[in-house]
């Protein structure tokens, strides 16, 4: 019972462009070993499921193929926490130029 | 893609390719052997400084400000000898619409293909590049993908690079991501022959006359404010691009004293087209891993000539650790209220260490700055650091390993360039120029001024380390 994503959905799509072991010669042994990837956005050309093989229309109006990979992707890149190692460096600065670490 | 050529058939045809996508034929300025007419190449182009300045001045680039850094100045001189201590500025090119001196760049470009009538624009660039290029294309009306290094064989993808990805997908562009590896060339030809598309390249003439205005507002402004021209101009170096263009704006504005630096992160013993190294970088660019190959031989560029070519240019060529560019990032935020970076602190990190070494009265300017924000942060990059098992403390630099080991200075007087020694990559670049001519063709005396001028040393010194290499070799 698959779920149908509607035509016209932004999605994303994925296509190996080399598989591994097809790399170029110059390439590191672990770059060689595994497949040269790609993933592209667009709008969904037919209506489909994940996994499917589709078509997309890309922003730049171009129709690309690949597997049905993601429906409205997500941002997810992020600050995440802040890191210790670098919490206390102005505090360090401010009290090396004679002044107090806090207001003023 | 409607058709898929194979790896073999794309790159047989690349010389086509690149002939139709860039519109200039690179074989009518070849004078010898090795030797092509490099100024009149750009000539050519027909993009002075007030020309350039006026296709900028019509999208929101270019005249950024200048702005003294007080409050690090006055730390440089806590720490250097008595009456030393130069005045630190830096150029805010984060002002440019897409957030970087990329707009220069990107500018000319896309003034070109849009008055050479192309109906879209392709760029290979994981970083600020895209963005601008976007951006641009965005106000012409025109279209625009970009091709992307962009996620590991984890899938993990390099924070910085996601949030290009994201920016170039605001301005509407198409954006093609891939996995590590140098075959991204192979899938840029692709998609020029594909549609035909302008080659929005980093390395084309109007890609580095865009960046001539900066160094030549610089001067102006460094004048208006000091009444002198800067004594030191320290540029984030990775292509070229950067140095070249601005140098060249420098010399134009009359800087003729003025000395420029290359200042690039050290990633020593990180491979470029490692899968494993990919995400344990912590720089997607202004670092050594791009600026040794390039500047020991811009013309492994995407275009048939590099019109990038920095040792015409640099005085000095200096590196510092990724710890130290954080290091700074954060003084720059908190001493002086503005946050920016990654990479383009790379040059402020140098010129904290440089200025201790000149005198108070002298004038050290950081040509550069560039957006930060979500994935494209120091504390982003030093997240991802630690988990990819990336050891991250605080200590004496000196002890910075990359792809190991980020050490964050524990006192800023532990921040201390490293020199490139510039002869070993003059020497470095004439044996890849002597290697890419195959046969035995015989060097004429245009070829040897070439590489003097290219080189910046004499004829002399080229024939002696062409006949090392014959021996070597032959
Ligand atoms: C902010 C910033 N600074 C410096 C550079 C280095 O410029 P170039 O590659 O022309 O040497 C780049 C290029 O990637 C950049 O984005």
């Amino acid at each position: 019972m698959a779920e149908y994503i509607k035509k016209g959905t932004w999605v994303e799509i994925h296509r190996i462009v080399l598989a591994g072991g097809q790399r170029a010669p110059q390439v590191p042994v672990e770059t060689q070993q595994v497949p040269l990837e790609m993933r592209v956005k667009g709008f969904l050309a037919q209506r489909a499921s994940l996994g499917d093989e589709v078509e997309i229309v890309t922003s730049a109006g171009r129709r690309l193929r690949g597997m049905l990979t993601d429906v409205n992707p997500a941002y997810t890149h992020n600050f995440g926490s802040p890191v210790p190692e670098l919490l206390m460096i102005g505090r360090e600065v401010r009290t090396i130029l004679g002044e107090t670490g806090g207001g003023g | 893609m409607t058709a898929v050529l194979s790896y073999e058939a794309i790159l047989a045809d690349r010389d086509a390719i690149m002939r139709a996508s860039v519109g200039i034929d690179y074989q009518h300025y070849v004078t010898g052997v090795l030797a092509f007419d490099y100024e009149r190449l750009l000539a050519d182009t027909g993009y002075d400084i007030p020309r350039t300045q006026a296709v900028q001045s019509r999208t929101g680039v270019g005249n950024t400000p200048l702005i003294e850094l007080h409050h690090i100045t006055s730390l440089v001189r806590s720490l250097a000898a008595p009456g030393k201590g130069a005045r630190i500025f830096v150029k805010d090119e984060a002002a440019n619409p897409s957030g970087s001196f990329k707009d220069r760049r990107a500018s000319l470009s896309v003034h070109e293909a849009k008055r050479r009538g192309y109906e879209g624009v392709v760029a290979a660039t994981s970083g600020n590049y895209g963005a601008a290029v976007a951006s641009q294309a965005a106000k012409a009306g025109m279209r625009c993908i970009v091709v992307q290094e962009a996620f590991d064989s984890q899938g993990i993808a390099q924070p910085e690079i996601a949030e290009k990805t994201r920016a170039c997908e605001a301005y509407g562009a198409e954006v093609i991501r891939l996995s590590v590896g140098p075959e991204l060339f192979y899938m840029f030809l692709c998609v020029l022959k594909e549609t035909g598309f302008f080659n929005a390249s980093l390395y084309t003439p109007y890609s580095i006359l865009g960046i001539e205005t900066l160094g030549y507002e610089l001067v102006g402004q460094v004048q208006e404010q000091t009444g002198c021209y800067p004594d030191l101009v320290i540029a984030t170096h990775a292509g070229g691009g950067n140095v070249t263009g601005t140098a060249r704006g420098l010399h134009k504005a009359g800087a003729i004293g003025t000395k420029v630096v290359a200042a690039s992160v050290d990633l020593a013993g990180l491979h470029m087209a490692s899968d494993r190294d990919f995400n344990r970088k912590s720089f997607t660019t202004g670092h050594t891993g791009f600026s040794m190959p390039f500047t020991t031989w811009p013309d492994r560029a995407d275009v048939p000539r590099n019109a990038a070519r920095p040792l015409r240019y640099i005085d000095r060529f200096v590196t510092v650790t990724q710890g130290e560019v954080f290091y700074m990032t954060q003084v720059l935020a908190e001493l002086e209220g503005l946050e920016r970076g990654p990479a383009g602190n790379t040059s402020l990190a140098a010129a904290f260490s440089m200025a201790q070494g000149l005198d108070a009265d002298q004038i050290v300017v950081i040509q550069e700055t560039e957006y930060t924000g979500a994935g494209k942060h120091p504390i982003a990059q030093l997240n991802l650091a630690k988990q990819m098992g990336v050891e991250v403390r605080r200590g004496d630099p000196r002890e910075n390993k990359p792809g190991q080991r980020i050490v964050i200075p524990e006192h800023p007087s532990q921040i201390a360039v490293l020199d490139v020694d510039l002869d070993h990559v003059r020497s470095s670049y004439v044996r890849h120029a002597l290697q890419s001519t195959h046969a035995e063709q015989p060097l004429s005396e245009i070829d040897l001024d070439f590489l003097a001028a290219e080189t910046r040393s004499s004829r002399n010194y080229v024939e002696e380390i062409a006949n090392e290499w014959h021996r070597t070799t032959g």
